[in-house]
């Protein structure tokens, strides 16, 4: 527990979601004509259906895994009669799942990035960061299975739930939980937190698009505007 | 009722002599641009052949445009709401940019820096795309010109529908004609449909069809849904795009590009008055061969005085009601009978219309193949089939491109009587619903076809949506963030994206270029 710890887990997340939340609003106010999910299908298809479906499946997946797992308060899985040893196996499971998925198809994806003279020329260094930083995040994670198999009692989870709810509810004292965590979990946390740092400089930003979308599914097939 | 008027087009085939000149024009002031070199907005066809994309009216394979469910109503070929918004993340049915072909250029530096050499220095194919040097032009954007190719491959032509195609390789019964393209402007257009961002609309007050850029997200749902493959991805931008039938020309009373610049004078450009509630039941009628009649019924009578009281009071402006009444497209589509929409059975109901080509006719009527009494009185002897321009323009219904071209035939007929013989014979007439003085108008709209004829645009009443005087001394036409080019040099979300090398004669570097 020192200053740097102090620093990266206790001040760190908020500068990484103030310029999360800070960066998409700018971007989306200044710049949307730079906000778009940057397909290159139409530049080459190769193995895209296979590899982006199973990222994003997976990714998704384990985006929603993450926000439950980690921000529903302790006393809920408590009342629910959720064990922690139970939870965590669930969550090592889960996780081990959609993770594997996202790492097929961020593999796939890669491959078919630099494997493609087309796609390696037109892709900027934004796009390949964004990419290797998903790679490392999740190979982190998924590294982060072995060391949870290490103690199944569902103790150090229920640190990582306590540092990331006193984050989120804006105590001072969240990156002590985590004091003793492996090194293996920090550096995921450090990669995690550093993907919404970066979040609204890449093509990320069409996540939120993505979620905007499902509006979709509700609105009428025709829009008609008057002009302005 | 619920009027709505639209600028629709009607190019007149007939006439129309396949010099590109439309898609040049169009291309110079619309996509000289990174990322859309592949694109034309407006392209024409020689017909039979594949087409540009590769077999784009074949729509088993693209599954564009609507059908209609089971329960009677419409839903874009290309899946459901939820389906579609699951394709989101690779979607099936979109052609890649080999479909249309891979843009570029050619390495003319070379013919300049070459060294001494034995053989004189060739400039290579280059392509944009990947800066490199192309062994060979597989593909280009007109590629079966004039029916260039072997008849095996332009015989894939979804229109010979129906049609015994293989004695029409034999080269005493060929047969072409062009097809120039553009967006349609649909009433029911599956792109706005198909759109998850919502991000394309069409304008309610001239019936526009546009992208908003900054909306755009680019989810490509509109390429694919799209049945004449007429919106195209900026691969650089990652928008996509669209003719904008030159929206600002047609605001201010100008006629779009293409049809400025044709030199056929083909293309005419008028207002149409519609019922925007009848849209879903005319796009909605079982039988597709029901669907050209469906559309027409959708279309209102400019001179109907209940139509006009209606229409002014919903606002629609006195100077579109008398263009209206004057429109070339409305008494080509209504009074005259001798335009179609581009594949009703795509159930788009499409505003960008067509006569179909005569020119073929004519010479068997000169050979005495075409006899006097019915005009037209066996399909067999002309050089067309009927049923290729049927299933072009009237999802394979015969009898209407028969009526419009004995109709062309006959303001032949009566024309030619009258300044060769002097006589004004009406006799000549038989057969067709029209009479002299119309015969007349059709002459001078369609014949001559003067400026004024072609092209009755009232302005937009600009002062009604907007405070003009904000107007003064601000940017021009830009791609979002008002004057700005969308992203700067440098910026914080990332720089302007551009194509490994420059399409045109320019090199990418500014230094290189000034000589430096």
């Amino acid at each position: 527990m020192n200053t740097l710890h102090q620093f990266l887990f206790g001040v760190y997340p908020y500068i990484a979601l103030s310029i999360f939340l800070l960066g998409s609003l700018v971007r989306f106010d200044r710049e949307q004509y730079s906000w778009k999910s940057e397909s290159s299908q139409l530049l080459h298809r190769g193995s895209l259906r296979l590899g982006n479906i199973l990222f994003h499946i997976g990714i998704i997946g384990l985006f929603f895994g993450h926000m439950v797992g980690l921000l529903t308060p302790v006393a809920v899985w408590d009342a629910l009669g959720v064990a922690h040893s139970f939870k965590q196996v669930f969550a090592m499971t889960a996780g081990g799942i959609m993770g594997t998925l996202c790492l097929i198809g961020v593999l796939i994806l890669l491959q078919r990035r630099f494997g493609n003279d087309r796609l390696a020329v037109n892709s900027t260094w934004r796009d390949k960061l964004v990419m290797v930083w998903i790679l490392l995040t999740l190979l982190l994670g998924l590294s982060t299975i072995f060391v949870s198999a290490g103690h199944l009692d569902g103790h150090e989870m229920v640190l990582l739930m306590t540092w990331a709810q006193h984050i989120i509810t804006l105590r001072g004292d969240a990156a002590s939980y985590i004091a003793g965590a492996s090194i293996v979990f920090k550096m995921h946390l450090f990669m995690g937190m550093s993907l919404f740092l970066i979040f609204p400089f890449t093509r990320l930003v069409h996540v939120w698009s993505g979620f905007a979308a499902v509006g979709y599914l509700g609105r009428a097939w025709q829009l008609v505007r008057p002009r302005a | 009722m619920k009027i709505r008027a639209q600028i629709g087009m009607v190019l007149n085939l007939d006439k129309c002599i396949g010099c590109h000149t439309c898609s040049v024009t169009c291309k110079n002031v619309w996509t000289s641009r990174d990322g859309v070199e592949y694109a034309w907005f407006n392209n024409v066809e020689t017909k039979p052949g594949v087409g540009y994309p590769k077999e784009w009216e074949n729509q088993d394979k693209w599954k564009g445009g609507w059908v209609r469910r089971s329960d009677g109503k419409l839903e874009p070929r290309q899946g459901s709401r939820l389906k579609i918004l699951s394709n989101i993340f690779a979607n099936p049915n979109l052609p890649s940019i080999d479909e249309y072909y891979e843009p570029f250029t050619y390495d003319y530096e070379h013919l300049q820096n070459a060294p001494e050499m034995i053989t004189p220095p060739t400039a290579r194919p280059v392509s944009v795309v990947t800066g490199k040097k192309m062994d060979k032009i597989e593909w280009g954007p007109n590629w079966e010109d004039d029916l260039g190719g072997e008849f095996s491959k332009r015989s894939k032509d979804a229109l010979f529908e129906g049609i015994q195609k293989e004695m029409y390789s034999a080269f005493e019964n060929t047969f072409m004609m062009y097809l120039p393209r553009l967006c349609e402007h649909c009433l029911n257009p599956a792109c706005v449909a198909s759109c998850p961002s919502g991000s394309i609309y069409k304008r309610e007050d001239d019936g526009i069809v546009l992208i908003d850029q900054d909306k755009c997200r680019g989810w490509r749902m509109c390429v694919s849904g799209c049945p004449y493959k007429k919106i195209y991805y900026n691969w650089t931008t990652g928008k996509a795009e669209k003719c904008i039938f030159c929206y600002p020309r047609i605001e201010a009373g100008q006629p779009t590009v293409c049809s400025e610049t044709c030199v056929g004078r083909i293309r005419y450009l008028g207002v149409l008055l519609y019922d925007a509630d009848k849209i879903e039941a005319a796009a909605s009628v079982e039988d597709p061969k029901s669907l050209y009649e469906a559309q027409l019924g959708v279309f209102l009578d400019p001179n109907a005085p209940e139509i006009i009281a209606e229409a002014k009071k919903q606002g629609i402006p006195d100077a579109w009601l008398t263009a209206a009444q004057k429109s070339p497209v409305y008494k080509m589509a209504m009074e005259w009978k001798v335009a179609f929409p581009l594949h009703p059975e795509y159930r788009t109901l499409p505003m960008v219309w067509y006569i179909p080509p005569l020119s073929p006719i004519q010479s068997a009527l000169e050979n005495g193949l075409i006899g006097e009494n019915g005009i037209i009185p066996d399909v067999k002897d002309l050089r067309i089939p009927i049923r290729y321009l049927a299933n072009l323009l009237t999802a394979g219904k015969e009898e209407p491109v028969v009526k419009a071209l004995e109709t062309m035939v006959a303001m032949r007929r009566y024309m030619r009587k009258k300044s060769v013989e002097k006589v004004s014979d009406a006799a000549t007439l038989k057969g067709t619903h029209l009479k002299p003085l119309q015969v007349e108008e059709m002459y001078r709209v369609m014949a001559i076809a003067n400026y004024e004829d072609r092209f009755v645009i009232p302005t937009t009443h600009k002062e009604m949506v907007e405070n003009t005087f904000d107007d003064k001394a601000s940017c021009g036409f830009s791609f979002g963030n008002g004057c700005s080019s969308g992203a700067t040099d440098h910026s914080l979300f990332g720089k302007k994206k551009a194509t490994p090398i420059v399409f045109h004669d320019l090199r990418r570097d500014r230094k290189a270029n000034a000589g430096q």
